[in-house]
């Protein structure tokens, strides 16, 4: 079956089977592999994308659930040569990460929850990153991370 | 996973219609239990029938009384919902604290009581509180709604369409939470209406039930101190590598007197 959704602000129209999961079509059929899939049974986070604003473990997803939808993956925060995302240079200037498995399911959940709540304490993003695992950084400099990375949006806005 | 035919129709009747057309059917929610079973390979339906394209399955309000939510109603938007913070702010605080903030956008309510998982928290709160199950062909009582592991008193194909809560006096939902899954190891839902009080236990056994003895302490003096000196028996409870039945019936316990200390002091 077709299916059309905006990636990235891009109109897209692809084949495929309807037993598809997001996370395939994204890095598989359109060869987007920023989306990372770590467990691949919804436990890890690594695999969270943006569905009409909200983010969603992409790996439990069936493909049809995003017909029309409006989807935005950690390759549309900053394009192919702009600078990075506020949040992204966070991460990097704070090491919020290591190996970066996790890197961009944490910052599209991450930018979830500060696109409704700009200012989070530590145990709003505690507990909004509850369903993202990260299994080098012991998670302080995530943390730390998302407070400076909604920072710098607070200041850029 | 195995290929299957996916159809999403408009409508109740032509969801049914569809569910009865075809041999190994069945309704799609939100996906969060339906999908990982489905890569699993523990469920093989030959036809998906996605529930989201039905207009008026999905939303909150008010009928008399009774707080209404249909079936397609997100975890999340049950936890945000100002009219079910203001109403019967105990369930909004469950649907808060199911799964993970990601599972929460997609599960819904209908989903949840339809899987009857042993740990699912949604069950704990429709029995407790006494609610009503609407279906596209009849309505069901709680009581006789969850039946054991995984199975509901629903026919094959057919659909919850929502959940009606009448709204108690008192209530509250305590759980110690799976760390790794936020299922409930052990969950209690206490509800106090007039002088009844009811009780649920989720997580601690093969399905949610209600606790017999707690509710007549309860019925007593509704306070924590009335459950010192009561325990329930270990005997049928599960037992995994999280938790031993004898665990479990002392988390039981603690759980329901911390619920009945959060009804009396909500906040
Ligand atoms: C990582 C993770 C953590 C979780 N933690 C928790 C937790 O802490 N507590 C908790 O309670 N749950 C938890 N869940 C489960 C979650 O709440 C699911 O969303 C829920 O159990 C199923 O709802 P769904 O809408 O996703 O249903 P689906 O997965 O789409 O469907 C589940 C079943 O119900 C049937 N069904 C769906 N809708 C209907 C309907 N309207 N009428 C009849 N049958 C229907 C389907 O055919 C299927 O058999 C967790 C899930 C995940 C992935
Ligand atoms: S890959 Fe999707 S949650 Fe782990
Ligand atoms: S940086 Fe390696 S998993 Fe998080």
């Amino acid at each position: 079956m077709k299916i059309s959704f905006v990636l990235n602000d891009r109109p897209t129209t692809v084949e495929v089977e309807p037993s598809m999961l997001l996370s395939e079509v994204i890095r598989e059929t359109l060869s987007m592999t920023g989306t990372h899939v770590g467990c691949d049974t919804s436990q890890c986070g690594a695999c969270v994308v943006h569905v009409n604003g909200k983010s969603v473990k992409s790996c439990t997803l069936l493909a049809p659930a995003v017909e029309g939808a409006d989807i935005r993956t950690v390759e549309g925060l900053s394009g192919d040569t702009g600078p990075l995302h506020p949040m992204q240079q966070a991460f990097r200037d704070n090491h919020g990460l290591q190996c970066g498995f996790c890197t961009p399911g944490m910052l599209m959940a991450a930018l979830d929850l500060v696109s409704h709540n700009p200012d989070p304490a530590e145990s709003d993003i505690r507990e909004w990153l509850e369903g993202n695992i990260c299994r080098c950084t012991g998670y302080q400099n995530i943390v730390k991370s998302v407070i400076a990375g909604a920072a710098a949006m607070r200041q850029a806005s | 996973m195995k290929p299957f035919a996916y159809h999403k129709p408009d409508s109740v009747s032509a969801a049914v219609a569809l569910l009865a057309a075809h041999a190994n059917a069945v309704p799609l929610a939100g996906g969060m239990t339906l999908v990982p079973t489905m890569k699993q390979r523990l469920a093989g339906p030959d036809h998906i029938v996605d529930l989201s394209g039905i207009a008026g399955l999905s939303g909150v309000s008010m009928d008399g009384g009774t707080l209404v939510i249909g079936a397609s109603t997100r975890h999340a938007d049950v936890a945000s919902s100002e009219l079910v913070l203001a109403k019967l702010p105990a369930l909004a605080r469950l649907a808060g604290r199911i799964g993970d903030q990601q599972v929460r956008h997609r599960g819904t309510i209908g989903g949840s009581i339809a899987n009857n998982d042993p740990a699912a928290d949604y069950p704990a709160a429709v029995l407790a509180l006494g609610a009503d199950i609407v279906t596209d062909r009849r309505s069901i009582r709680a009581d006789d709604f969850f039946i054991d592991m995984f199975e509901t008193a629903l026919e094959p194909g057919e659909i919850v369409t929502s959940v009606r809560f009448p709204l108690p006096d008192a209530a509250a939902y305590c759980k110690f939470a799976n760390p790794a899954s936020r299922y409930a190891l052990a969950g209690v839902f206490v509800a106090k209406t007039g002088d009844a009080v009811r009780v649920a236990v989720t997580g601690a056994a093969s399905a949610v039930f209600r606790a017999g003895d707690i509710e007549t302490a309860l019925s007593e003096s509704f306070e924590p101190s009335a459950l010192e000196r009561i325990s329930i028996d270990a005997s049928g409870l599960m037992a995994d590598i999280h938790a031993d039945s004898e665990y479990r019936a002392q988390l039981v316990m603690v759980m329901a007197r911390r619920a009945v200390a959060m009804a009396l002091s909500p906040g």
